[in-house]
């Protein structure tokens, strides 16, 4: 089993890192520090923490709705939040640009720019926090959000102080999920960003370029930054369940 | 009130980015009957990419299955060094772009790459062709079985395993009567993720398989490949299928999550 391992993740992988190193830091800098491959970076950074923020609070909204609202169709709706994991990427991509494209019935146009990024992005990254923080709602009783509101505590509060600190840790990890999902999308981000460097061209699609022009010191050089932000997101997932189960650990 | 707007809110949020997108591509895909969806779906080349990617999936996913539940095993009931090292190994697919695996694979088994020099003399074609675009699906998805199955193993615990052995069972006996058995709902729940995961790859297919026509090209690449060419009703009608079988993975999703859940 570790043999399957080594064999299937972490050779390839080493392969990377050794194309990305074998022609020393220098030129390992100069790639990842090119004005393009910067500015790709610092727009996959950017439209990811955004969607992340995005998700935190509308993925607990619709959790929160999921749990403890009641209306007709809700089975239907809490089926349906899973729709973009099981949808291909790249489907998801046309699926947008037929409402939020060049061809769009409601008139709204947003392709080839940075909106349509976050949008696909939102799309894609959908169900991390909703189904993270979910359990923990169903968990959590009822009757602590009656008591704070017994006590006079207003929705607000009881909301801050009762129910978000039962669900940081869940929060975080979705979250985190979400944001490592978000840095290294790429299905759906092909057709709809257009892919125009220094605009709308993410790390992903960035790298995907340099292998086609054969270059793939460069795309292997990006690669490695693209992994360290991978495997820092999961240790850091890795961390905060750590610490969200110590009390049932002691 | 406070509960109306959050509804609306959650709603609303879903029927933005959701609901709208996909009802506008089925509209727009029968808008002219189902005659020109029929046509462009019916099409060589479209017939061999779909072929391909059930090809794929038939091997990815019965490997993934085998490597999940072993890994679960190891992960829940053995002690050894360097199990958490496997931890964020088998977690590492989801957390990785998938065009960076399909670099990894190509600088692997391209012909100037670790295997690449060995496999061209022996006259074995891995690159752009169907063996690296196998290894790429399975690299993508490893960690759904081993998910799926740690939670359920940690909680059945192994009281009955070693019951089971202390009355002369053999390992084989214990695994298939009573580990087996016990796990059997997350191990479907798994496959099913599996399998949505390996009909849907794009970016690490994209990069190994070379995008011939009718040779590597699979369902998903041939999404992008008829919408380059301005083939809008070839693009939706392969998308909907894609779709469609999303819409089932969904389904059996909802059916068997109660099972999977009551289970524990």
């Amino acid at each position: 089993m570790t043999t399957f391992l080594s064999l299937f993740v972490a050779l390839p992988i080493a392969a990377l890192v050794w194309e990305a190193s074998s022609e020393g830091t220098q030129s390992f800098w100069e790639a990842v520090s090119s004005p393009e491959a910067v500015a790709a970076l610092k727009l996959t950074l950017g439209t990811s923490f955004a969607v992340s923020l995005l998700n935190a609070v509308l993925g607990t909204i619709t959790a929160w709705v999921l749990v403890r609202d009641d209306f007709r169709g809700k089975s239907f709706v809490n089926a349906i939040i899973d729709l973009p994991f099981a949808l291909p990427t790249i489907v998801a991509g046309l699926t947008l640009l037929a409402l939020y494209g060049p061809t769009s019935p409601i008139g709204i146009n947003v392709a080839y720019t940075k909106t349509a990024i976050v949008l696909a992005l939102m799309f894609v990254t959908l169900p991390f926090v909703v189904r993270t923080v979910q359990p923990v709602l169903q968990e959590l009783d009822p009757e602590l959000e009656q008591a704070a509101h017994t006590l006079g505590a207003s929705q607000t509060t009881t909301f801050r102080r009762v129910i978000l600190p039962n669900l940081v840790p869940s929060l975080l990890s979705g979250v985190a999920l979400a944001f490592a999902k978000a840095v290294g999308e790429f299905g759906s981000l092909v057709i709809i960003t257009g892919n125009i460097p220094f605009q709308t061209e993410v790390s992903s699609v960035y790298i995907f370029g340099r292998i086609e022009s054969g270059d793939s010191a460069s795309a292997a050089a990006v690669s490695v930054v693209l992994l360290v932000i991978s495997f820092v997101t999961l240790l850091s997932i890795g961390a905060i369940r750590h610490v969200a189960t110590r009390h049932d650990r002691a | 009130m406070r509960k109306l707007g959050l509804r609306f809110v959650a709603l609303g949020y879903l029927a933005v980015i959701l609901v709208g997108p996909l009802s506008i591509v089925f509209w727009r895909t029968f808008e002219d009957g189902f005659a020109p969806a029929w046509d462009a779906l019916t099409t060589p080349e479209t017939l061999h990419a779909f072929k391909l990617t059930l090809i794929i999936t038939a091997i990815a996913v019965p490997v993934n299955t085998v490597f999940g539940i072993l890994a679960a095993l190891a992960i829940v009931r053995k002690k050894f060094p360097g199990k958490s090292v496997l931890n964020a190994f088998i977690d590492l697919p989801l957390a990785l772009s998938p065009v960076v695996v399909g670099l990894a694979l190509f600088l692997l088994y391209g012909r100037e790459g670790w295997f690449g020099g060995w496999l061209n003399e022996h006259g074995i074609q891995v690159l752009f062709a169907l063996p690296a675009m196998v290894i790429a699906t399975i690299f993508v998805s490893i960690p759904f079985v081993a998910r799926e199955v740690v939670p359920t193993l940690q909680e059945v615990g192994d009281e009955q395993e070693q019951a089971a052995r202390t009355l002369g069972a053999t390992g084989w006996q214990t695994f298939w009567r009573i580990t087996l058995p016990s796990i059997r709902w997350a191990v479907i729940y798994g496959v099913i993720l599996t399998t949505a995961r390996c009909l849907g790859e794009y970016g690490a297919v994209a990069v190994v398989s070379g995008r011939l026509q009718g040779q590597t090209e699979t369902a998903t690449l041939r999404v992008q490949e008829r919408y380059e060419s301005f083939d809008l009703a070839g693009a939706y009608a392969i998308s909907i299928v894609l779709a469609l079988l999303a819409i089932l993975v969904l389904v059996a999703m909802t059916v068997i999550r109660p099972r999977e859940e009551t289970a524990h």
